[in-house]
C-alpha cells in the first residue's frame, strides 16, 4: 500500500478555459530571455544588438555568480536589448533565423560522469538556471550539496498544464535527467506524484528517485507542501527543485550534447477562442500564440497562472520557469453596489455569495480587486488555504516589519511567494501578500549570506 | 447607473487632493465606493480576488444582527404593554418598540460614523467599515429606557478611545461596542443595571428585574420558564434577551465563514463547564440554577455570538482562538455568579480575555517557534 499524504485545506479556483489536450505547433520568430525573471541575479551582458547566435550561445551572466551562465534558446541574431525604468534590463530579444543551429556540448551518459562533469555541461549548456534552490527560491548554487531534489510531476494551479499530457511518450529522455540529477546531490531524488491524477508510466516507473504521493486541493502541488511532507526544510538545509520539463531538456543534453530549449505549453484561460497545447522554444513570444484567438474586450495576458504569473504585453515573452500562458478579462469597470449583490455568479471561498449553492460552476473571473486595501480584518481564514505548519498572518507580519529573527522562526526558509497565493485571493484586506513575502524572502537572503 | 457614474466621474476631481473639496477627500471615496464597486484591478501576485471584500464581510454580520433586533424592537413593546397588564397584537408591540429603538440605532450610527469620517480625513485615509458593526452592537446591548445622550457619549467614547487612538478597525483592543457599555456601566451605573431600566415606561411598582436580578438577589423561584428565557419573553437588553434569535444569527455567521466557529463552540463550552462546576459547589441559589440555564440567561448568548468573535479583538491564532473563547466563557459565568455588585459578567469577561489575547497568541506563536527549532535539534543530532 503506497502512502498517500493527503493534503485538506487549500482551494480549488474553478476556472474557465482548460486547456483541450490537443497538441499544436507554434511557429514564431521572436524569443527573448528576461532577467527579470531570475530573483537576485543582476545581469551583465555578454553581447552587442546585432550578434548572432546559436542555441546555446551565452547572452549574460549574474554579475555575483559569475559561474552561471544564461544562453539563447534559438539560433538567430540579437535584435534588441531591452532596458527599462532606471536602465533595467529587462529583455533580450532574438530574431530566430529558422536555422536551428545549437552548440554543440558533446553527449554523455550522465552515469558515467563525475558531478563536477554534470554540473559543468548543465551550466555551459544554460540549463542550470532551471534549477532552483529553496529556501529564497534562486537559481541553485552548484558549489553547495543539496539534501535532496524535488521534482513535482503535477501542477494544482488553476488551469495549470497536465505533466502526464506533456510528458508523454518521452520516459527515455525523462529517466536520462533524472540519472544526472541523482548524481547532483548525496540525498534523494524526490518524484512527487497525485495520487490519483497522475497516471503516467514515464513518472510511475522512474528509477533512481524516491517517489511520493500527494493528493488534495491546490496548494497540493507546491514544491514547498511536497518539501515540508516529505523531509522539511530547516535552518542551513538546502533543497533544489524544478520543472519536470527541465528535467526532459537535461536528459536531451545528455543524450544529444545540445541544449534543445523546446518545451510544450498550455494556452489558457476564460478570454482564449481555443485554449490548447502548443509545442515551442523557451522565451516564445505570444503574439502569434494570441492571434485571432481572443475573444473581445480588455484582456490580461499572464505568462504562468493566474496566481502567481506575471502580466506581460501581447506581444509580451513567456517566462523562463513558466509552461503556461493564461488570459483573463481586465477588470477596470465599476459595479453598482456590486458587494451588496446576492452574487450567484460570484466566487468566493466564503459562503458570502450565492454562488455557493452551484458547486459544479466554473467561472469567468476578472482582475478587479473587489474591494480597497484594509487592515487585517478577518483572521483564522488564512489558515483554511495553507496547508504548512507555519502560521501566515504572523510570517507576514513579521515580515512587513522586517523582523529577521522572526521570519526564521516562524519558518520562513520554508515558503516562497507562491505559497501566499491563495491566502492573497481570499483575502477581505487585499493586502499584497506574494509581494511581501517577496521582499522578507530578499531582506534574508542579505541578511544571512 | 450609467447616469449616476457619469456624474460622480465628473464631480471626482474636485475632491482630489488640490481639488475644490480636496479636504472632503475620504468622505467622497467612502459615498464613491458605497454606490460603486471600484475599478481597481490586481497588478501582480493573485491576479484573481475573491469577491468578498469588508464591505461584503461587516455587512453580512450586520445582517445577522437583524433577528436579535427584530425581535428585540417587538420585545420592548412587549415587556412595556405587559408591564400594564395588556396583551397588544404583534405590530402594536413592535411599533411602540421601533420608537424607542430606533433612536437609539439612529444616534449610535451618526455619532460613530461622524467621529470615523473625521478621523479618516484627517488621516487621509479611507474609511473603514469596521463602525457599520459596531453601530449596530451598541444599541442591541444598551437597555431600552438609556437615554439618547449617553448613548451618543459612550459611542464617542467607545470610538475614539476604544478604536481610533489604536489606529482605528483592525487595529484595536478591546471590542468597541462593549468599549462603550464598559463606559456606561462604570459612568452612569443607575442608567444601565438594577431594575429600572429594563422595560420602557413600565407600569409604577412592577418589578422590571432581569432573569439575571433574580437569581442573583436568590429568588429563583422568580425565574421565568426555560421556554421564555430561550425565547426571549423577558426583560434585559434590547438584543440579547433571545437566544433563539442569537443563534439563528450564529448560523448566519458561522454559515458563511464569517464568524469564527472555534470561538464559538469553545465559549459555550467553557460556560458550562463553569456552570456544571458550581452546580457541583452550590453554595447558593445563584449556583444552584442548571448549568445550562445560564446560556440562555442575560448577555452570555449575544455576548458569545456577537462580542467573542470579533477577529481583531480575540485571540488570532487557531488554536489561541480555543483558549480565548473557553476562558472568555469561563469567566463570564464566573464573574456572573460570583460578583456582587453586578449580576452579569460577560461584559467584564469578554473585555478581560480581549486584553489577554496577544498573550495567549503570544504563547501560540512562540509553540511554533519551538516545534520548528526541535526539529532542527533532532535533524542535526541524527547527523
Amino acid at each position: 500500500m503506497t502512502k498517500v499524504v493527503k493534503i485538506t485545506k487549500g482551494l480549488d479556483i474553478p476556472l474557465l478555459g482548460e486547456a483541450e489536450k490537443i497538441m499544436k505547433d507554434l511557429s514564431s520568430n521572436h524569443y527573448a530571455i528576461k532577467p527579470t525573471d531570475f530573483n537576485g541575479v543582476f545581469p551583465k551582458v555578454l553581447i552587442k544588438e546585432g550578434d548572432e547566435v546559436k542555441a546555446g550561445s551565452p547572452l549574460f551572466f549574474n554579475k555575483y555568480n559569475e559561474k552561471i551562465l544564461f544562453t539563447a534558446p534559438v539560433s538567430g541574431k540579437v535584435i534588441e536589448i531591452h532596458r527599462g525604468d532606471k536602465r533595467v534590463l529587462e529583455e533580450i530579444r532574438i530574431e530566430a533565423d529558422g536555422m536551428n543551429s545549437h552548440i554543440d556540448f558533446g553527449s554523455a551518459d550522465p552515469q558515467s560522469l563525475k558531478r563536477e562533469e554534470i554540473v559543468e555541461k548543465l551550466i555551459q549548456s544554460g540549463i542550470w538556471p532551471c534549477i532552483r534552490q529553496r529556501p529564497f527560491s534562486v537559481i541553485a548554487d552548484p558549489y553547495k550539496m543539496p539534501k535532496a531534489i524535488h521534482v513535482s510531476t503535477f501542477d494544482t494551479a488553476p488551469l495549470a498544464p497536465d505533466y502526464d499530457f506533456i510528458i508523454h511518450g518521452k520516459g527515455e529522455l525523462f529517466q536520462t535527467g533524472l540519472n544526472a540529477l541523482a548524481k547532483l546531490t548525496n540525498g534523494t531524488v524526490h518524484l512527487n506524484v497525485h495520487s490519483k491524477l497522475t497516471t503516467s508510466k514515464v513518472f510511475l516507473n522512474s528509477r533512481n528517485v524516491q517517489i511520493n504521493h500527494f493528493a488534495g486541493p491546490h496548494p497540493s502541488g507546491n514544491v514547498s507542501v511536497h518539501i515540508a511532507k516529505t523531509d522539511p526544510i530547516n535552518k542551513g538545509d538546502i533543497v533544489w527543485y524544478l520543472n519536470p520539463q527541465d528535467v526532459l531538456a537535461i536528459g536531451r543534453l545528455f543524450q544529444e550534447g545540445v541544449y534543445d530549449a523546446s518545451m510544450v505549453i498550455a494556452l489558457t484561460g476564460s478570454e482564449v477562442l481555443k485554449p490548447v497545447y502548443y509545442k515551442t522554444l523557451r522565451g516564445v513570444s505570444v503574439k502569434n500564440l494570441l492571434l485571432e484567438n481572443l475573444s473581445e474586450g480588455p484582456v490580461r495576458i499572464i505568462s504562468g497562472n493566474v496566481l502567481s504569473g506575471d502580466k506581460i504585453l501581447p506581444d509580451g515573452y513567456l517566462g523562463f520557469y513558466h509552461n503556461q500562458i493564461t488570459v483573463i478579462p481586465e477588470g477596470n469597470f465599476y459595479e453598482f453596489i456590486g458587494w451588496a449583490t446576492p452574487g450567484f455568479g460570484k466566487f468566493s471561498f466564503s459562503r458570502a455569495f450565492f454562488s455557493w449553492l452551484n458547486k459544479s460552476k466554473k467561472y469567468r473571473l476578472d482582475t478587479n480587486l473587489h474591494g480597497g486595501h484594509r487592515a487585517f480584518v478577518m483572521t483564522g481564514k488564512y489558515e483554511q488555504v495553507f496547508p504548512l505548519d507555519i502560521l501566515p498572518l504572523q510570517l507576514l507580519k513579521a515580515c512587513m516589519i522586517n523582523d529577521i529573527d522572526l521570519m526564521e522562526g516562524l519558518g520562513i526558509y520554508e515558503v516562497d511567494e507562491e505559497d501566499f497565493a491563495l491566502c492573497e485571493f481570499i483575502d477581505t484586506s487585499k493586502t499584497e501578500m506574494q509581494s511581501i513575502i517577496r521582499k522578507g524572502l530578499d531582506l534574508m537572503r542579505k541578511e544571512t549570506s | 447607473m450609467k447616469a449616476l457614474r457619469k456624474y460622480i466621474d465628473k464631480i471626482k476631481p474636485q475632491f482630489k487632493p488640490g481639488g475644490r473639496f480636496g479636504m472632503l477627500h475620504s468622505t467622497f471615496d467612502a459615498f464613491e465606493t458605497f454606490l460603486f464597486v471600484p475599478n481597481i484591478t490586481t497588478l501582480k501576485g493573485s491576479h484573481i480576488r475573491d469577491h468578498i471584500d469588508m464591505k461584503r464581510t461587516m455587512s453580512l454580520v450586520v445582517l445577522a444582527m437583524m433577528p436579535p433586533l427584530l425581535f428585540g424592537i417587538w420585545n420592548v413593546g412587549f415587556q412595556h404593554y405587559r408591564s400594564f397588564g395588556e396583551a397588544m397584537p404583534l405590530m402594536d408591540n413592535f411599533m411602540f418598540g421601533l420608537a424607542k429603538v430606533l433612536p437609539i440605532i439612529i444616534v449610535s450610527y451618526v455619532t460613530g460614523l461622524a467621529i470615523e469620517f473625521i478621523f479618516a480625513q484627517s488621516r487621509k485615509h479611507e474609511v473603514n467599515e469596521g463602525f457599520l458593526v459596531s453601530g449596530m452592537l451598541i444599541p442591541l446591548i444598551m437597555p431600552p429606557d438609556i437615554p439618547l445622550w449617553m448613548v451618543a457619549v459612550s459611542t464617542a467614547f467607545a470610538v475614539i478611545i476604544g478604536k481610533e487612538v489604536f489606529g482605528g478597525t483592525g487595529m484595536n483592543i478591546l471590542n468597541p461596542a462593549l468599549t462603550a457599555r464598559a463606559f456606561l456601566f462604570f459612568a452612569y451605573p443607575q442608567d444601565i443595571s438594577g431594575d429600572q431600566v429594563w422595560i420602557a415606561e413600565k407600569a409604577d411598582a412592577y418589578s422590571g428585574a432581569t432573569p439575571l436580578a433574580e437569581a442573583a438577589s436568590g429568588n429563583l423561584d422568580n425565574l421565568p420558564s426555560a421556554f421564555d428565557m430561550f425565547f426571549g419573553f423577558i426583560p434585559g437588553s434590547i438584543g440579547e434577551t433571545s437566544t433563539f434569535m442569537i443563534l439563528i444569527g450564529a448560523f448566519i455567521l458561522i454559515f458563511t465563514g464569517v464568524g469564527s466557529a472555534r470561538i464559538l463552540l469553545s465559549v459555550f463550552a467553557g460556560g458550562l463547564v463553569m456552570g456544571l462546576i458550581f452546580n457541583l459547589w452550590a453554595f447558593n441559589e445563584f449556583m444552584r440554577i442548571p448549568f445550562w440555564q445560564h446560556i440562555i440567561m442575560g448577555g452570555f448568548a449575544f455576548g458569545a455570538v456577537y462580542m467573542a468573535t470579533d477577529p481583531v479583538t480575540a485571540s488570532q491564532t487557531n488554536r489561541g482562538k480555543y483558549i480565548f473563547g473557553f476562558l472568555v466563557g469561563l469567566l463570564g459565568i464566573l464573574i456572573r455568579v460570583v460578583n456582587p455588585a453586578y449580576p452579569e459578567g460577560m461584559m467584564l469577561a469578554i473585555l478581560l480575555m480581549n486584553v489577554f489575547a496577544p498573550l495567549i497568541d503570544h504563547y501560540v506563536i512562540e509553540a511554533n517557534i519551538k516545534r520548528r527549532l526541535k526539529r532542527l535539534k533532532r535533524v542535526t543530532m541524527k547527523s
